[in-house]
């Protein structure tokens, strides 16, 4: 992140001089950091809301509900993992929030899910492939509302901010696939090149 | 039939939590506060990366990027003015939301790049964020093929997003 911080300046005012409009670069950098002030005012209200929603069907019991309906399938994934154990349950609720979208829910438990399964699997500063497999499954949306988005489109003037959901559930559901297939062969690959299989 | 989904899910979580005997007005308040302090919290980020992203695009040098890219982006119906979210996307949430403003202003709203910039956004992740949180809470610093396999997430990502949105919502 430093490194694009500073390539994308020093870039920009190359650009700029060797087209010779600086002019708009200088006007640029004023009225852009406004811009950033007026769209989070924009989004925030939507942000709000959705986060306030959300902590009711939390309370409610719906993460709860959630991550249990989700420890079954989960458990294909994570095969090596003791079933029921602290790791796989922590594993269910943080893939529960993320599916929610609790945002401030769902990185501590993915955070205790790893230090869990280390615990279980005595992994030292190695990587194992359930681990791996959390992760990789943190970096895939699965949040099913994309909040954030409709918000952002909602702040732009877009008619019907929600009208992307389709597309966005097809786009999830197939890199989410591709994320589990591809972390299940990379593994298979790493365990043939060490002689394991 | 999209416009249903807040709606009906708002009442329904409203609906089944009054049945749990939640208190949702406390509930909610709660929730709320921590969304604003997300705002709170991003800000500082954003006013860097939006004037980063605007410096970036008022230089000419995007327009550069996009017309290098744009026989590729074609080759899989993606929109080129949308490529430089795509760049930034697995590096910062901020970032992507400093391009996509930039994408929606230049393109106008319900365009066909402004569309598919918003699905990209929520339908990826900050991979390299995340490898990283999650990683060094444990202390691996082998992490072997996770960035590889995060990333060819990614990749599927932005090879299905141009396609999808122009079958489901027309180009």
């Amino acid at each position: 992140m430093k490194v694009i911080l500073i390539i994308i300046p020093i870039v920009s005012l190359i650009f700029s001089a060797l087209r010779g409009n600086i002019g708009e670069l200088s006007a640029g950098i004023i009225s852009k950091s406004q811009e950033a002030v007026e769209l989070v005012i924009s989004i925030c209200g939507m942000m709000c809301f959705w986060s306030g929603l959300m902590r009711v069907a939390q309370k409610a019991g719906l993460l709860e509900k959630l991550s249990k309906l989700l420890s079954v399938p989960l458990g294909f994934l994570f095969g090596d993992l003791k079933k029921g154990g602290k790791a796989m349950s922590l594993i269910s609720a943080n893939i529960a929030a993320n599916i929610l979208g609790l945002g401030n829910a769902s990185t501590p438990l993915g955070i205790a899910a790893m230090k869990a399964i280390a615990l279980e699997q005595q992994s030292g500063d190695y990587a194992t492939n359930e681990m791996i497999m959390l992760a990789v499954l943190n970096t895939a949306s699965l949040q099913i509302i994309p909040a954030t988005a409709a918000a952002l489109r909602a702040a732009n003037g877009a008619k019907s901010p929600m009208e992307i959901l389709p597309c966005v559930w097809i786009v999830s559901a197939y890199s989410l696939f591709i994320a589990v297939l591809s972390a299940k062969l990379m593994s298979k690959i790493k365990a043939r090149k060490r002689g394991e299989l | 039939m999209t416009d249903y989904i807040i709606p009906v899910l708002t009442v329904g979580v409203l609906i089944y939590a009054a049945i749990k005997r939640v208190d949702v007005f406390g509930a909610f308040c709660e929730g709320a506060s921590e969304g604003l302090k997300t705002c709170a919290d991003i800000l500082p980020a954003l006013i860097l990366l939006i004037v980063c992203v605007g410096m970036f695009q008022a230089s000419g040098a995007v327009e550069a990027l996009t017309n290098l890219l744009k026989p590729l982006c074609e080759a899989v119906s993606f929109p080129p003015e949308a490529v430089p979210l795509v760049i930034l996307r697995p590096f910062s949430g901020s970032g992507a939301m400093a391009v996509y403003n930039e994408i929606a202003a230049a393109n106008g709203a319900d365009s066909f790049a402004e569309r598919v910039a918003a699905t990209l956004i929520g339908s990826s992740e900050t991979t390299f964020y995340t490898i990283a949180v999650y990683f060094s809470a444990v202390k691996a610093k082998k992490t072997r093929y996770a960035t590889a396999a995060a990333l060819t997430a990614d990749l599927t990502a932005w090879l299905v997003c141009g396609i999808t949105v122009k079958l489901l919502l027309g180009a």
